[in-house]
């Protein structure tokens, strides 16, 4: 009963067991509580946060940023760098909408620090068309329907040229029946297992499976 | 996420003396998990160690016939290796089974052994969990529970490792080799590494602060065909319900050796040792999968709602050895 | 019929007919680029970042809240908590008396001590990065005396009341003839009791506000289905007029019904703009928006069927026990689709509530038929086993000539002609009615079936159109694309209207300054907003035709004939003809608008004459591994019958997407509650399973051909949700047909499956 951090539900559940709540005091006082009622606490101290250097190489071009560690890269992107085409759905590896290649591989760009990418080559959506020439899986998208609302999409498609470098490696997956085989035939199957940690709401799944047979066949 | 300091590890025995210096330091490494429960304050380091540039990212021959794979492998790599695929399938499979193909490229080898558990209530600061905070009781006993352990738990704690590759590992006898902050090393056998809940479901290894893995040892392969089985909720992208990873040696119609480790029922990857002892020297058949099957899981305990993990792990024994013998 | 395999052929742009062609959307190469801009992506000038702290317990009220470590923390600008927020309405009755009420009542939040649920806000944090405002949240600490509440819906049945109406302003009850005797005297009766579960949306953009204040103006950009509900909504817990506020929403990731009305990110963004006089930006995290954005309820459902001997039903009952918030109502029309799907004599449909200490339920993609259909059309699939009928030639004994409660006609009604073609393009004969006969190595393979039914809603809508003297249209109303495609099938819709090719539409949406629309929600978008676009289109035609007609420096002046067309981009009248830019800008340098509306379709002499709904029948292949239950999708069919198809590759689209929300819901989707703590224990992606890629199999969807002329003037109606509607039933009825186990409580996952399978020698 003598716990008194109720941020922790642990703590409040020990203080709870028994039945209703009881008005169990905290030890320390609460300032606070001396403001009227509807006062606008706007905080006396903004100090700034803490902020380190870093420089990101994204698409091709060096871009020097000044970012409290605690960024994660899709951050960096979005609130910082003005690259909003990689999505937060999730914010926790969940979902894949914020998937970007960094130095060619597909990662998670929400469950990675920014400064952990300091001379890393990072690729984002925006750094796959070449001028007005879409990437052949951002056409294939178009083509087939790859999506509905779009916000997926980003992640799907640098899922996708990540995905079909892995293949082009031979790399098996949980769908190859012989993990030893040399090369992959990237049959449907495969390519839904490998497209996997892309959720699609909308569901376009037999669309975007589609759209990557194509971009995979005109490759 | 709270604030913390970060620095990249200029060498191992720098990291792990570096995190052994403040007793709120951790190594981070691809991050998927650490970070993930950073966001939601489970994890609240005030230091981070990168320690994913240190050159532990090779996987090298052993003298004795085995591989040698770097902390910092990462699990595609790993997955990937032409060497693993042939000589440790089931490794591969495993590793394949887990997570996504994002997650796969930026998770390492240790970070995948030292994953946290997806227990729902551990992953809730607002409920019970003595694993987050001990003493505050277990929400999951009484509650929500069909993931959970039905064997080596205790009233403190039901949760369950997440992992896959370290299920296979388990079957191979792998062995961690760790780095401690004075520079010494050890070798730690993989059923070593986790320990089970018992009062302190918090205590979740047996390194020490700043002690760091460095690399996993996989022994010469065994004889015998390897299968790794997963069964979950969905084709894709989710934890096992179960999994089971076998190995085994036929001689004739009889099974020489088998070995055999289980996921997604307990607190470490589960050696089932009775099954191996049942198997050995017995007759390949259903009624020999059949006991075995039954030997794995005669202490299992379910908790209500995951019960029927102990008919599904039978099950799933039963016809994975059957695989593993059709295939052999 | 109109079979849309998907062709990945670009479509020439042809003018006439271009209506229903498989086009690419017009937002696609946005998209696809990363360059569309969604709510939280809009930047303004010192925009501030704001996150939000949730309740720790589900019932109760704050005793203490300490603010000042979080204040005191870097960067923050602000702690807002129930005690500085500026005023708001009070939050108003549980029981909401109308339907409008419910999109345009108060939606307070940080009002007061008061916890209503779980994660409900306690307090929002604002500062200058996002990092600084989530970590500040984690120093905030609460204490709450918590009250017991009540989270267990079978628990509480006997509780239930009867509301006064259903979602969407249906009776509650309906009942005709004498059920109960008509099911005692039965030679052959079902009487079953389906558990459907908690479900959410997670569209997978969650829900995001950025607000900003220009003087006592206030522009939201949000993400949001319906524009000028959910600005009176922020305009009512604002207390300020509409007219102050606008909401701007061009692209929105994804809704499903969760984003039909404001919830906290917006108030609570609306009100730290207001008192910071900054712009601030709040998304929901993915957990939050378990508590905090709607669900579908808990459901206990019970079928009851009688027939006589040779399958004529001579009673339906469906009654259905669902959870509701203890402080708002919400009733999902469960039961309603049963009063029009098949013929019988005897009828009861009955809907009742049981409170729970939850947040409101909302509107989840087809509400009513998707729990619903899941139940009804497994009650249907054990009904024909009993009977010893095939599961088609059951539906078709007891197909209806009309509508079996109203009395009225059908519009149109195809759904004998879904089941047939479906049943022939799926080789439905290779079925083996005895269950679990069917085996490839250890798997055991089923078919299954169902229908489809899905009602058409027309909502109020305006569009207003512009022509410049480039021949340049521009069409403008506040509807929007939740991906369903209205950029696109509103681009055609013009370009047939006025002959002119795709490349001079644009069509402008998400701003609610734009003309009124229902917006996207009820699968009622396409067909209001097209039908007020085609009309504005009809419109500007006729006032560029009275001006070509008499004006001066017009060629087509005194043609003096009325057979007018537009095509081509030339304008035809009689024997003349002209090109429409050259004569607009010799008659009208700057152009000419229209506007054209729709009425809603429930005020109309047609919706009261005609029985107006989509058909289709769903087929489905599963898999069910003989070891461990696990169940896998291995292709599955769609027949449709929706009126006419705008654009057949958005509409094949549509079908499937709600085809793998029947997935979802036979096998996978469920939010556990849990009865102590009043929790969604599983509220994130990774315990709440959505279908992924590898959980979708081979789709196939055909459209019938279908123009239902009754219900509106694009012979068109919703697909959005059609698709959803008996898909999962299909699915279930496939796994029993494969196991011959029969599971009522949803989803179907192993573990129900498990104790029932046989062990098969190996």
């Amino acid at each position: 009963m003598a716990e008194t951090d109720y941020r922790n539900g642990p703590t409040r559940r020990a203080v709870l067991e028994g039945g209703v709540a009881t008005g169990v005091l905290l030890a320390t006082s609460i300032p606070a509580y001396a403001e009227p009622a509807g006062a606008v606490s706007a905080a006396a101290s903004a100090a700034p946060a803490p902020t380190m250097p870093m420089t990101l190489r994204i698409n091709a071009k060096d871009l020097s940023v000044e970012l409290d560690p605690r960024t994660t890269l899709l951050d960096a992107l979005r609130n910082h760098l003005g690259l909003t085409g990689s999505k937060k759905g999730c914010d926790h590896g969940q979902c894949g909408a914020c998937t970007v290649l960094v130095d060619g591989r597909r990662i998670n760009s929400c469950l990675t620090l920014a400064a952990m990418h300091e001379g890393d080559e990072i690729t984002t959506v925006e750094g796959l068309a070449v001028g007005d020439r879409l990437h052949p899986v951002q056409a294939a998208f178009v083509a087939r329907d790859g999506f509905q609302c779009g916000y997926c999409t980003p992640g799907q498609i640098c899922s996708a040229v990540g995905m079909l470098g892995e293949a082009r490696a031979g790399w098996p997956s949980h769908a190859s029946a012989d993990v030893a085989a040399a090369s992959v035939a990237l049959t449907d199957a495969e390519i839904r297992e490998r497209m996997s940690g892309n959720i699609c709401r909308c569901a376009a799944y037999p669309n975007i499976v589609a759209a990557i047979r194509d971009a995979a066949e005109g490759a | 996420m709270q604030s913390f300091t970060y620095e990249r590890a200029a060498s191992a025995e720098q990291a792990a003396a570096a995190v052994a210096a403040q007793p709120d330091a951790k190594f981070i490494s691809g991050g998927t998990n650490l970070l993930d429960l950073m966001k939601l304050e489970i994890e609240r380091p005030a230091h981070l160690v990168d320690i994913s540039r240190l050159p532990l990212d090779r996987i090298e021959e052993t003298a004795a016939g085995g591989l040698r794979v770097g902390a910092q492998v990462r699990n595609s790599d790993l997955a990937a290796d032409p060497r693993v695929r042939s000589r440790y399938p089931m490794l591969t499979q495993a590793l394949l089974a887990g997570a996504s193909g994002q997650i796969r490229n930026k998770a390492s080898t240790s970070g995948n052994l030292l994953q946290r558990t997806r227990c729902p209530y551990f992953y809730d600061r607002n409920m019970p969990c003595n694993k987050r905070e001990q003493g505050s009781g277990c929400a999951a006993l009484q509650g929500f529970n069909r993931t959970h352990a039905v064997l080596g738990a205790s009233e403190a704690c039901i949760a369950v490792h997440p992992s896959d590759m370290a299920v296979a590992m388990a079957g191979l006898d792998a062995r961690i080799e760790t780095i401690s902050p004075g520079g010494e090393t050890r070798t730690i056998p993989i059923g070593d590494l986790h320990r089970l809940p018992e009062a302190t479901p918090h205590v979740e290894t047996v390194l020490g602060h700043g002690e760091m893995i460095a690399a996993v040892t996989l022994p010469p392969p065994p004889p015998g065909r390897q299968v790794y089985r997963k069964v979950r909720d969905r084709a894709s992208y989710a934890f096992a319900l179960v999994s089971v990873a076998a190995i085994v040696e036929k001689s004739g119609d009889r099974i020489r050796s088998a070995r055999i480790a289980m996921g997604g029922v307990a607190a470490r990857p589960w050696r089932a040792t009775e099954a191996e002892r049942t198997l050995a020297g017995a007759v390949a058949s259903d009624g020999a999968f059949t006991d075995a099957a039954e030997a794995a899981l005669a202490g299992a305990v379910g908790h209500g709602g995951n019960d029927f993990k102990i008919p599904l792990a039978k099950r799933t024994m039963r016809h994975t050895l059957a695989a593993a013998v059709e295939s052999a | 019929m109109t079979e849309t395999k998907t062709s990945g052929n670009r479509s020439r742009e042809t003018r006439i007919g271009v209506i229903g062609r498989p086009i690419d959307r017009i937002d696609g190469p946005l998209k696809v680029r990363g360059d569309a801009t969604y709510a939280y992506e809009t930047t303004l000038e010192g925009t501030a970042f704001g996150y939000i702290l949730g309740a720790a317990v589900a019932k109760g009220r704050i005793a203490e809240i300490d603010t000042g470590e979080a204040e005191r923390a870097p960067a923050v600008l602000l702690v807002m908590t129930h005690r500085n927020a500026p005023a708001q309405p009070d939050f108003g009755p549980a029981v909401t008396p109308t339907v409008p009420e419910v999109f345009t009542r108060a939606r307070p939040a940080l009002n007061s001590e008061r916890v209503r649920y779980y994660d409900e806000p306690v307090a929002l944090v604002v500062a200058e990065t996002f990092e600084a405002a989530r970590a500040a949240a984690g120093l905030i600490k609460v204490r709450y005396d918590e009250e017991p509440g009540l989270y267990d819906l079978p628990a509480h049945v006997a509780d239930a009341y009867a509301p006064k109406r259903t979602n969407a302003g249906f009776e509650t009850d309906s009942v005709i003839g004498d059920f109960e005797s008509a099911f005692a005297a039965a030679p052959v009766k079902v009487d079953a009791t389906y558990r459907t579960p908690f479900e959410h949306h997670n569209p997978m953009e969650p829900h995001a506000t950025l607000a900003a204040w220009s003087g006592n103006e206030l522009t939201i950009h949000t993400s949001a289905q319906t524009l000028a509900n959910f600005r009176a909504g922020v305009a009512s817990t604002l207390r300020i007029p509409p007219e102050r506020v606008r909401i701007v929403s061009p692209f929105i990731g994804g809704g499903f019904g969760s984003k039909l009305i404001a919830h906290a990110d917006t108030i609570l963004a609306a009100l730290a703009a207001q008192v910071l006089q900054r712009p601030v930006k709040i998304a929901l995290t993915r957990q939050q928006m378990f508590a905090n954005a709607g669900h579908r309820a808990e459901m206990i459902q019970q079928v009851r069927l009688s027939t006589d001997t040779d399958g004529r039903l001579t009673g339906i009952a469906h009654d259905v026990w669902s959870a509701t918030s203890s402080f708002e109502e919400y009733c999902e029309q469960t039961a309603v689709f049963a009063r029009s799907l098949y013929a019988a004599p005897n009828r009861v449909t009955r809907h009742r509530l049981i409170p729970l200490d939850i947040n409101r339920g909302e509107w989840m993609r087809s509400p009513g038929e998707a729990p619903g259909m899941l139940a009804f059309e497994c009650a249907m699939d054990e009904l024909a086993e009993r009977l010893g009928l095939d599961p088609i030639e059951l539906r078709i004994r007891n197909e209806p000539v009309q509508d079996p409660e109203r009395g009225v006609p059908f519009s149109t009604r195809n759904l004998v002609a879904c089941m047939e073609e479906g049943a022939r393009r799926f080789g439905w004969e290779r079925r083996n009615p005895t269950p679990g006969r069917a085996r490839e190595g250890r798997k055991l393979i089923g078919y299954g079936m169902a229908a489809a039914i899905r009602p058409n809603y027309i909502g109020a809508a305006t569009a207003r159109v512009a022509i410049d003297r480039d021949g340049r249209v521009t069409a403008r109303l506040d509807m929007t694309d939740i991906g369903t495609g209205s950029y696109t099938i509103l681009t055609q819709i013009a370009a047939e209207s006025l002959g002119l090719p795709i490349s001079s539409i644009k069509v402008e949406l998400g701003d609610s300054r734009f003309p009124r629309t229902a917006g996207s929600g009820g699968s009622w978008g396409a067909a209001s907003a097209g039908s007020a676009l085609h009309n504005a289109c009809n419109a500007l035609k006729q006032r560029i035709l009275e001006a070509a007609a008499s004006s001066e420096a017009s060629p087509l002046r005194g043609a003096g004939a009325t057979d007018a067309s537009f095509a081509d981009g030339e304008v035809r009248l009689g024997q003349r003809s002209t090109s429409l830019a050259d004569l607009i800008r010799r008659i009208a340098p700057d152009g000419f608008e229209a506007e054209g509306s729709v009425a809603a379709g429930a005020a109309t002499q047609s919706y009261k004459a005609y029985s107006q709904h989509s058909y289709g029948a769903h087929f489905a292949e599963v898999a069910v591994d003989c070891d461990t239950g696990e169940i896998r999708m291995r292709r599955m069919l769609a027949v449709m019958g929706a009126g006419r198809i705008l654009n057949a590759k958005t509409a094949r689209s549509q079908i499937i997407g709600g085809m793998t929300w029947g997935i979802g819901a036979a096998l996978m989707e469920q939010t556990v509650l849990d009865p102590r703590y009043g929790h969604f224990v599983n509220h994130d992606l990774a315990e709440y399973h959505v279908p992924t890629n590898g959980d979708v199999p081979e789709m196939e969807v055909v459209f019938l051909e279908e123009h239902d002329d009754k219900a509106n003037p694009l012979g068109a109606k919703g697909l959005g949700e059609l698709g959803v509607c008996g898909a999962g039933a299909a699915v279930a009825n496939a796994i029993y047909n494969a196991t011959g186990v029969r599971v009522r409580e949803f989803p179907i996952t192993l573990d129900k499956l498990l104790p029932a399978l046989p062990v098969i020698a190996i």
